[in-house]
């Protein structure tokens, strides 16, 4: 049995913040940005799994209140041409473009780091030709690859992550093989060598382990960036079909209406595109901070 | 008294990397950077042998060409009978465990994402010494005899969370883990603080004594390779030009170049301070080297045939070789 | 007018950083004279360094000088504004660090480095004439004339760093503060660089101060010898009574710990215990956690630096009540 002083509701709480003070200290202000984007994540990510508990109608209910409504009490971000509650759309549409920019994330970072780090190991001729091959697409403007991809593909939710991937792998590779070459270099991996190792516990516990600090940063601030294009690719109307809520598709619908006035429906997707990218941007300068080591560390 | 080690003709060139323009127009001549430039010596079983010398003299590369973590040019290695240069991957693999280095920087030796445990624990999975429940106590038991304590609080720590001296603690465990017989120490207390130099030196000495170690201790100070060495070889721009025993080579140096070197020497007491005047010039380029003797150009009792033809390494007295013309 | 160039009163240097406060020279007070040469030694972390960078005001933010004075010729550097700060730098006294290959612009050619340093310091200066003098400098360097025609990477390293000490001198400074200078240095090359010290010491009645951890390197060539440890000096005195009877025990340690090449010696001394945490230093000595003599006043109080025979000083509780003997 323990007293009840002991584990009052202030002092568990001192307790749970003690973390994070400390953590204060040590990174400053970089901790709280990582803090503050991993709540926009957190939140955005509940809204995407669990959408229907937060939105108040259905997001294709086409009766759902008055056409092109202002936003009111009833509906906080008003309603859009097909009468249709923008924040319940809002709030459904967070699943798709969060889905698609994540599967695109991990889709490129799955090939892309393995092949940057095997060409920067191996090198060679193999590792020159990939090499150029890699760089010609990272050089070619991101979003018009993507669009051709998008048009060649045809529509559909796992096209559209095909053609993001794509656009992205450029990126894994170069990092990850730029990393491998320098840390080959690193008296550790030879000092691996000297005791025995083979090349390929080399590449994976030696080579690896110390490449994949950079790329988790780049993986968030690979999201982010996923997150415009898809959204650059639903705007011009390039991949979902039309019954999926969609915060790119509801911007370009929304475009149509402003000259009238009706900025709501513009705004708020457009608003949520941003504050997630926001989100992960913020995540992942944090983690950059964070994860580099620091001068003063003892 | 076994030989651990019989080098021949050892020799090894880089490749020194020019403009393209230089590279059409040297044609077949090549530049290349002699490393190491055909030595032969022995490494006895139970010594600490000293390969001493200056930057460019070759001892670092030397040290790494023995444990074949880079490929000759040309020269025999043979370790216990065992050609060490036609040797097969797997074999070679399999004798590193026998076969360790220490180098000169402890935290650049250690993966930062490797914990102390992690690190010293490694060699044992790869050649799968001692049973996954044995290992730790194996490594915290290595740690205790290294003097990195308290063991259980430093096996999870990592290298940026440690001291320099630390660093050089856990590479020396690693290095110890697989029961090696012959150690390569690549300048191991170069970049540490001074007092700190000292405890590393005398924990090699205890760890020589109680694992039964053969040490190449290479250096580029003579003071402490007095201290820990029996034998010292003297290295200059790729070549030995002279080895022999600890009290033989200080009381008697017989080189121009050893002598000079002792000369330079800062001694740590103000009544000894040095009187003769240093030996002029600096070392030459080794794409270049002078021709004949190396030293000559610097060498004050230079003669003619200084300058024809490399000066063999003689024995100038029992066990005591010099590569010098002089008498 | 007394014989002392250079006089650090009570100086504190601090550095504020995110877990605390580093408090890398604490109450350090020495003196140089005119034609000396004195040895800073200590181990990385003592303070030598930030010590010597202080002379010049070339301590970086965030760190700052928090109290006591420098004073050079009776003028207080610490309370100098900048503008007569630079003319210091490099006229009277001037600093050689340890990387030459880095403290040398590429970029530059070396008689374009020299032209630039002078007319620094004195810009109407004609051009012929600052090259003649730098090839004078040249000359008691031991350089040929013709080098000032190439960059910083044709030379060995050896030359570079005689090259800073050039253009440490062009403007006949009196004092030079040399942070390790000779570590990047070859063995034969660095004694010829102390030889190279030597003559212009005397060339130029220069006051040297050696700041370094090699003790061989000191005792080669200093008058006077201090010993640093955690921010502060815990042993002074003429080379030859810290060689051969130093004091206090972390000197004792730090002399008997370093190979002799001149002696046979069957075993180096051993100073057990870790360098001292600078945010929280220990109480009282700081080296009482290491020291195998320490007493209970030592983890209480902070012994002041005593004088002794021979005006050796050391700051150490052991000596407090009975004079060391010669």
């Amino acid at each position: 049995m323990v007293s009840g002083a002991k584990y009052s509701p202030a002092s568990f709480l001192s307790r749970l913040m003690k973390p994070f003070i400390t953590a204060h200290k040590r990174y400053g202000t970089e901790w709280w940005i990582l803090i503050a984007g991993a709540l926009i994540i957190l939140f955005m990510i509940y809204m995407a799994l669990f959408p229907s508990t937060l939105a108040p109608y259905d997001p294709s209910d086409q009766a759902a209140g008055p056409q092109l409504g202002e936003p009111s009490r009833a509906y906080p971000m008003g309603t859009d041409n097909l009468s249709r509650d923008v924040l319940s759309r809002v709030i459904h549409g967070s699943r798709t473009i969060l889905g698609v920019a994540f599967a695109a994330a991990i889709l490129s970072s799955l090939i892309g780091i393995p092949l940057g780090l095997l060409s920067g190991f191996i090198g060679g001729i193999p590792d020159r030709i990939l090499s150029l091959v890699m760089d010609s697409v990272y050089s070619f403007p991101g979003l018009i690859l993507a669009i051709a991809f998008a048009a060649m593909l045809g529509p559909g939710v796992v096209n559209i992550t095909l053609a993001v991937a794509v656009i992205y792998i450029p990126t894994y590779f170069r990092l990850v093989r730029g990393q491998t070459l320098s840390i080959k270099e690193e008296l550790y991996v030879e000092a691996a060598q000297a005791i025995g190792a083979r090349r390929w516990t080399i590449l994976l516990k030696y080579i690896f382990p110390n490449v994949i600090a950079t790329v988790v940063v780049v993986f968030s601030l690979n999201i982010a960036d996923a997150i415009m294009t898809e959204a650059a690719l639903s705007y011009i109307g390039l991949g979902l079909p039309a019954g999926i809520p969609d915060w790119g598709r509801d911007l370009s619908m929304g475009k149509k209406f402003l000259p009238s006035g009706v900025w709501w429906m513009i705004t708020y997707p457009g608003l949520m595109i941003v504050i997630l990218a926001l989100g992960f941007t913020m995540l992942g300068e944090g983690l950059s901070e964070i994860l580099n080591p620091r001068l003063l560390e003892r | 008294m076994s030989v651990l080690f019989n080098v021949e003709s050892l020799t090894k060139e880089f490749p020194v990397h020019t403009s393209l323009v230089d590279m059409l127009f040297a044609g077949r001549h090549r530049p290349v950077v002699h490393a190491v430039d055909d030595i032969s010596f022995e490494v006895r079983k139970g010594e600490v042998l000293g390969l001493a010398g200056e930057s460019g003299s070759g001892k670092s590369t030397t040290g790494r060409l023995l444990l074949r973590l880079i490929d000759p040019t040309g020269g025999r290695i043979s370790y216990h009978g065992e050609d060490m240069v036609r040797i097969s991957r797997r074999r070679l693999e399999a004798l590193r465990a026998r076969l360790q280095i220490v180098f000169q920087d402890p935290n650049s030796s250690l993966s930062p994402r490797m914990s102390v445990g992690q690190a010293i624990g490694h060699p044992l999975k790869i050649h799968g010494l001692a049973a996954a429940a044995g290992r730790k106590e194996r490594i915290l038991d290595l740690m205790e005899k290294v003097g990195l304590t308290p063991a259980e609080f430093l096996y999870r720590k990592y290298p940026h969370q440690l001291s320099g001296g630390q660093c050089q603690r856990v590479v020396l465990a690693r290095a110890l883990v697989t029961n090696p017989e012959f150690i390569v120490a690549d300048e191991p207390i170069a970049m540490a603080d001074v007092s700190v130099r000292a405890l590393i030196l005398e924990l090699m000495k205890q760890l020589k004594a109680e694992f039964d170690l053969t040490y190449l201790f290479i250096t580029h100070d003579l003071a402490t390779a007095k201290y820990l060495c029996d034998r010292i070889a003297i290295m200059y721009l790729g070549r030995i030009v002279e080895v022999g025993s600890r009290d033989e080579l200080f009381s008697r140096p017989h080189h121009p170049y050893t002598r000079a070197l002792l000369e330079a020497v800062p001694v740590p007491d103000p009544d000894k301070r040095r009187t003769a005047e240093v030996v002029r010039g600096e070392i030459p380029s080794a794409i270049e080297p002078p021709a004949g003797c190396h030293f000559h150009p610097r060498c004050k009792f230079a003669m003619p045939r200084c300058r024809e033809g490399r000066p063999p390494l003689k024995e100038v007295a029992p066990d005591h070789f010099s590569a010098c013309l002089l008498d | 007018m007394s014989e002392h160039v250079l006089e650090i009163k009570n100086l504190t240097i601090d550095y504020p950083i995110s877990i605390g406060t580093v408090r890398a020279v604490e109450d350090v007070s020495i003196s140089l004279r005119r034609g000396e040469v004195l040895g800073l030694v200590g181990e990385s972390g003592c303070g030598k360094s930030t010590l010597g960078l202080s002379i010049l005001k070339l301590v970086r933010p965030p760190g700052r000088i928090s109290g006591g004075q420098i004073l050079y010729h009776g003028r207080d550097v610490a309370a100098m504004p900048d503008k007569e700060i630079l003319k210091l730098r490099g006229q009277n006294i001037a600093m050689v660090f340890q990387n030459p290959l880095t403290s040398l612009n590429p970029l530059f050619r070396l008689d374009r480095q020299f032209l630039e340093t002078i007319r620094q310091h004195d810009p109407g200066v004609k051009k012929e004439d600052a090259i003649s003098r730098a090839e004078k400098v040249l000359e008691s360097l031991g350089i040929e004339k013709k080098r000032l025609f190439e960059y910083p990477h044709q030379l060995s390293g050896g030359m570079r760093q005689r090259i800073m000490i050039g253009l440490g001198l062009i403007m006949d400074p009196d004092v030079v503060i040399a942070d390790e200078p000779t570590t990047s240095l070859d063995v034969i090359v660095e004694a010829g660089f102390i030889d190279l010290l030597n003559r212009l010491r005397d060339q130029f009645s220069l006051s040297i101060i050696l700041i370094t951890h090699n003790l061989g390197l000191v005792a080669e060539i200093a008058d006077r010898v201090a010993v640093m440890y955690a921010g502060r000096i815990v042993e002074v005195g003429k080379a030859d009574r810290i060689y051969h009877h130093p004091l206090h025990p972390y000197t004792q340690g730090l002399i008997g710990c370093v190979p002799n090449i001149k002696l046979d010696q069957e075993e180096l001394v051993t100073m057990g215990g870790n360098p001292p945490d600078l945010v929280n230093p220990p109480h009282g000595c700081r080296f009482h956690p290491r020291c195998p003599r320490a007493m209970d006043i030592c983890r209480r109080q902070a012994p002041p630096l005593k004088t002794h025979a021979g005006g050796q000083r050391a700051a150490c509780w052991l000596y407090e009540n009975k004079e060391a003997s010669a």
